[in-house]
């Protein structure tokens, strides 16, 4: 089968692994920046159970199916789940984490515009699971 | 003539055979039942999400059991199989022995796939085709479960007993005067998969039982209320079934490796890079399985780690698809069904790649993962791969199983809808994912773009349903009545084209 000379072939492999690269270096660096929680975030307990959210502030409010945050803070979620996986998910902030059973899964965000978001579960959960569904309520700073 | 042709005989015959080309029609008639039990639930699922709202399917518990089996049934008892008759067809022609190594070994990897495909069909779960824990042991109904397990338990065992026979047949049986780089790169295809069975397999196999005996209660090895770790169940599930998706993908390039060639009328153009990029692919496939856990809370490093370890299995797949448009290049390409089938296969295989990498680059799959995105990435593979390369072989191989040609018209028909088809039932999926929409539901909000993207994949798969009929029609009625094929040369090629190893089986 050889015989002829194989660089495009090379070349090609070439190619695509400098491609590969590139992708990989770009993906490390955006995730690095990503993963690094601003200081002074405040911390919102999210609690996943078949098949609701449930919040809890700072301040020890709780909230069922809703969520109210401020525009221009940080927000630390720490994700816990109460019976089965679930993946906490807000799709227009690209804010994805597993709900587990006995760990403690961490993500934040910084809303930038006062609007409401869909905030649903993305880990198959069971009978209910598409339509384990919350309101996030992105508001003006009240002071 | 490759294969040997043989008489009709009575059905208990061919049933009780250890002969590998009998075990192979097993093999391949078992395979199409599934493909159309499997097909008629995507259909289902299809159907369900429309619209908003139920639709066909009254509840959520019969959908989630639906895409269960769906899923099972078209990865273990469709892909597998399939794989498995060609491989039991002609692997051994190809290395020149007279049967597979362990004749009586291979029937009865063959006999476990039904009963355990009634256990899956029969339970119905509901656990998805990861069965993951902890909704696997505290919330999952059973005895469907439990049976669904054992099904894979049995699968499993199947796998592996097949897989040993390959590895022997090819190295060990070969014909002396045939070196392993003379061996065709549909066998290499077949070691380098086994190889990856013998090696992944056992891991998944310990996990299912320790699934079960979480079920039974006696053990908590997953159940975070007794002390165990779902995450590890991730593991060792993704660490059997990402190399298994190679398992799956392998067999279907070297489907294509057999018909590229021989209808562009010119030798592959490297075999050598073939056959390097099955083995790198091999074991470089070991090396990401945790990159369907990017979202479980891993960390910074772990997820560096299985990005690389992604992106490394990249050009071993990348260089399949050079080596098949440089051996079309420059060919006189004749465009008969398996052609056609090979080439759609290709365009489908890297366009499934492409999203793949996006998928792997960790930012990229807080978008992606666990939406319709990744339904359609590996869509892109199983049906627009897989499922290709495995149909054009099989019109491939249809004159040398039959004696008779299928109708070419309806293959050719056949083709062009599924592939429409599939453009539009899993391209759009990928949009759909971008959207935000979660895998797995029953329903959905009635966002006005999710409704539209949605509508376009359900017309997408009843036009390959209905491909599906037509399919089935040409080989029901072409293979008993059928134009009498000319084996020596079924698609006109040439004689010189048709088997360039020479290999003919010496018992035939
Ligand atoms: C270029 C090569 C490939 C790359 C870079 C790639 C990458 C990925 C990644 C990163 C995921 C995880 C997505 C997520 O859940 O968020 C994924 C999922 C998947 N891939 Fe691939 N993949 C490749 C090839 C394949 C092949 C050849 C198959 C063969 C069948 C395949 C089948 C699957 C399946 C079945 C899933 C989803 C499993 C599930 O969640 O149910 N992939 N792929
Ligand atoms: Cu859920
Ligand atoms: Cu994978």
């Amino acid at each position: 089968m050889s015989g002829h000379s194989n660089w495009p072939e090379w070349i090609y492999v070439g190619v695509v692994v400098a491609l590969m690269v590139w992708v990989g270096a770009e993906a490390w660096e955006a995730e690095r920046l990503i993963e690094h929680v601003p200081e002074g975030a405040e911390t919102i307990i999210v609690t996943g159970q078949q098949w609701f959210w449930t919040f809890e502030h700072e301040d020890g409010t709780k909230e069922i199916g809703e969520l109210h945050v401020e525009v221009g803070k940080a927000y630390k979620f720490e994700i816990h789940s109460k019976d089965v996986n679930h993946s906490f998910n807000i799709h227009d902030y690209v804010v994805l984490m597993d709900a587990i059973p006995g760990r403690v899964n961490t993500v934040w965000f910084a809303p930038t515009e006062a609007a409401t978001h869909d905030i649903q579960c993305r880990e198959y959960c069971g009978l209910i699971h598409y339509n384990m569904r919350a309101t996030l309520y992105v508001e003006a700073p009240s002071s | 003539m490759v294969l040997e042709l043989q008489k009709p005989r009575p059905i208990w015959q061919i049933m009780f055979s250890t002969h590998h080309t009998d075990v192979g029609l097993l093999y391949l008639i078992t395979s199409l039942a599934f493909l159309f039990l499997g097909g008629s639930l995507a259909l289902a699922i299809r159907a369900e999400l429309f619209l908003p709202g139920a639709q066909i399917i009254g509840d959520a518990m019969t959908y989630n059991r639906i895409f269960t089996v769906h899923g099972t049934t078209l990865i273990f008892l469709f892909i597998l199989p399939f794989a498995s008759s060609v491989g039991n067809y002609f692997v051994p022609i190809m290395v020149r022995y007279k049967d597979m190594a362990y004749p009586k070994l291979n029937a009865i990897a063959f006999w476990m796939i039904p009963p355990a495909g009634a256990l899956i069909w029969l339970g119905f779960a509901d656990f998805t085709w990861y069965a993951t824990p902890p909704y696997s042991i505290i919330s999952a109904p059973g005895p469907a479960a439990d049976m669904w397990i054992f099904g894979l338990k049995i699968l499993g065992i199947s796998s592996v007993l097949g897989a040993i026979n390959f590895v022997v047949t090819i190295l060990k049986c070969k014909h002396p005067d045939m070196s392993i780089g003379q061996v065709p790169l549909l066998a290499w295809s077949f070691l380098s998969s086994s190889l990856i069975i013998l090696v992944a397999i056992p891991t998944f196999a310990a996990a299912l039982l320790m699934l079960l005996t979480d079920r039974l209660g006696v053990s908590g090895f997953f159940n975070p209320a007794m002390g165990g770790d779902p995450i590890a169940y991730a593991h060792l599930f993704w660490f059997t079934f990402h190399p298994e998706v190679y398992v799956l993908v392998i067999p279907a390039i070297g489907m294509m490796y057999e018909i590229i060639p021989r209808f562009s009328r010119k030798p592959i153009y490297s075999y050598n890079s073939g056959v390097f990029a099955f083995v790198l692919l091999s074991i470089v496939g070991f090396s990401s399985w945790a990159h369907h856990m990017y979202a479980t809370g891993m960390s910074f490093t772990e997820k560096t780690v299985f990005m690389v370890g992604t992106l490394a299995a990249v050009p071993a797949s990348a260089m399949h698809v050079f080596n098949f448009i440089a051996t079309m290049w420059n060919g006189r390409i004749k465009f008969s069904t398996p052609m056609m089938w090979a080439v759609g296969g290709i365009a489908l295989f890297f366009s499934a790649g492409a999203g793949g990498v996006a998928n792997a680059a960790m930012p990229l799959d807080f978008t992606t993962h666990d939406t319709y995105w990744v339904v359609g990435h590996f869509h892109l593979f199983v049906m627009g791969t897989i499922a290709f390369g495995s149909i054009g072989y099989l019109y491939y191989m249809f004159p040398y199983v039959t004696g008779r040609m299928y109708n070419e018209t309806m293959g050719k028909v056949h083709f062009i809808m599924s592939f429409v088809g599939t453009v539009l039932v899993f391209f759009t999926q990928h949009v759909l994912g971008l959207y935000g929409m979660p895998r797995r539901v029953f329903d959905y909000p009635p966002i006005p773009e999710w409704i539209a993207m949605n509508q376009i994949s359900t017309v997408g798969a009843m036009i390959i349903g209905v491909s599906m009929a037509i399919f089935l029609a040409n080989m029901i009625y072409s293979s008993g009545k059928g134009k009498l094929a000319n084996t020596e040369d079924p698609f006109g090629l040439g004689g010189k084209y048709y088997y360039p190893f020479e290999a003919k089986n010496p018992s035939h």
